[in-house]
């Protein structure tokens, strides 16, 4: 049994079939090519799969497809200007060198547009905290939160960075 | 793919209850971060599900009756409640709770219907209602009932709701936390992305001048089957002095509590953490209500 799934993804109105049991990832993945969504735990715990949903970070492998109905949808795919050049947060996570093995990256630079979108500063705890739904075993993190910090604070024009790492 | 035998998507409270009532083993999907993943571990598979995600202009949202009791829609994400300004500023021990599930993206989709329905004695915002003494509001094809949260577990798991049934309202009487500063503390192994070892939620009601506890509720998940309050300990602390109050709470507490050992941690331990969390909770309250402590 399939059905039409109507939704905006990376800026661009899609119609897909979708099986009802699949997941917005599975969607993503398999029917539409976006591979930056990552399978990892499948069960909302390692964030590889985030993406945003109508501007929320959520984990795609926990979200059925037929939920993304009329909604817009955004992945890493859909960050890069239009002569193909890194967004500023993809840009600040290479400057930091916040990238090993790459497989948490995708998720993790979503819940930054997250971040860096809701206007907001905010301390390196804080930020901590905003991308504790992602799992990363290669960096110790270090170098992934300076890189959210970094896109935050050139987001905002601020210089230099918190004291309290 | 998950392993769905159907799914419904229902496009009304009313449409829900219908299509419950046709297949009463139908179960209710909200914002999937349970079910979903018990589907995956292969324990719901081959369900039948009626969705009601996309119901949140009927379910979702915090408001404040003309009474001054505080009404939220069990479709509320963790994160809806937290960052509700009217939850922020009648209840804020509520949103630290629900800011403490999971992580970002789980609190986004996961919902508080979700955590007081599925009956888990961890649920993070289980122990604040019950420490609020929070009303269930359910509606079923016969019309509207309500559950005083103190009635609502039956069992690990269990919860008085009947299979063509749905929560519609958790509402906070506004007498159960008009005056009262409250705190909620989850011990877990980390910081995020995990299932509480133990959760103790106080409530307390400080005297004029600060000093003595007028009023208290404290509320525990994971100190037994299901969320339960420690009326014992409750009763042992009003009238005192603050300090003294705090002092005594943890000894009291464990004449109500009945933790399991489990492979996240031993009885003895989780006794433990009851006697030296529910102090802490008592005087963090407490300071928030104005004592110098």
């Amino acid at each position: 049994m399939m059905e039409i799934l109507s939704c905006t993804v990376n800026g661009k109105p899609v119609e897909v079939g979708v099986d009802p049991r699949e997941s917005l990832a599975d969607t993503l993945r398999e029917r539409l090519g976006l591979t930056s969504v990552k399978k990892g735990c499948e069960v909302g715990e390692c964030g590889a799969c985030t993406v945003l949903v109508d501007g929320t970070a959520i984990d795609s492998c926990i979200y059925l497809a037929v939920w993304a109905q009329g909604k817009t949808i955004l992945t890493v795919e859909g960050l890069q200007n239009e002569n193909g050049e890194l967004n500023p947060i993809q840009r600040a996570f290479v400057e930091e060198a916040a990238v090993q093995c790459g497989f948490c990256t995708p998720g993790i630079i979503m819940s930054a547009v997250e971040i860096v979108g809701s206007g907001q500063q905010y301390t390196r705890e804080e930020l901590r905290k905003l991308i504790s739904g992602h799992l990363c075993r290669c960096t110790g993190y270090q170098n992934i939160l300076n890189a959210v910090e970094r896109a935050v604070n050139e987001a905002h024009k601020f210089v230099g960075k918190s004291t309290d790492a | 793919m998950y392993d769905i035998a159907s799914i419904y998507q229902a496009v009304s409270v009313a449409d829900a209850i219908r299509a419950l009532e046709a297949d009463p083993s139908a179960l209710v999907i909200a914002g999937g971060t349970d079910v979903l993943i018990k589907i995956r571990e292969g324990k719901l598979a081959g369900c039948r599900l009626v969705s009601i995600h996309e119901l949140g202009e009927e379910l979702s949202g915090v408001t404040q009756a003309p009474n001054g009791d505080i009404e939220i829609g069990p479709l509320t994400t963790f994160r809806g409640v937290t960052f509700s300004k009217i939850i922020r500023g009648n209840i804020p021990v509520l949103g630290e709770a629900t800011d403490q599930a999971g992580g970002p993206q789980l609190r986004a989709a996961g919902t508080i219907g979700g955590n007081v329905c599925n009956g888990i004695t961890s649920a993070d915002s289980a122990s604040t209602l019950m420490a609020l003494d929070a009303v269930l509001r359910v509606r079923g094809p016969r019309g509207e009932r309500e559950v005083p949260i103190s009635q609502w577990y039956k069992g690990v798991g269990k919860v008085d709701l009947a299979p063509y049934e749905l929560l519609v309202k958790i509402v906070i009487p506004r007498d159960n936390y008009e005056g009262y500063a409250g705190h909620y503390i989850k011990y877990a192994q980390r910081s995020a992305m995990d299932i509480a070892t133990l959760g103790v939620s106080c409530l307390v009601k400080l005297s004029g001048d600060k000093k003595v506890v007028e009023d208290a509720a404290l509320a525990f998940g994971v100190a037994g089957p299901v969320p339960m309050r420690a009326t014992s300990a409750e009763a042992a602390v009003r009238g005192l002095p603050v300090e003294q109050a705090v002092t005594a709470i943890g000894k009291a507490a464990l004449e109500d509590v009945n933790p399991r050992t489990s492979w996240r941690a031993s009885k003895e331990f989780r006794i433990q953490l009851v006697e030296e969390l529910s102090g802490r909770a008592l005087a963090e309250a407490a300071r928030r209500g104005g004592a110098a402590i």
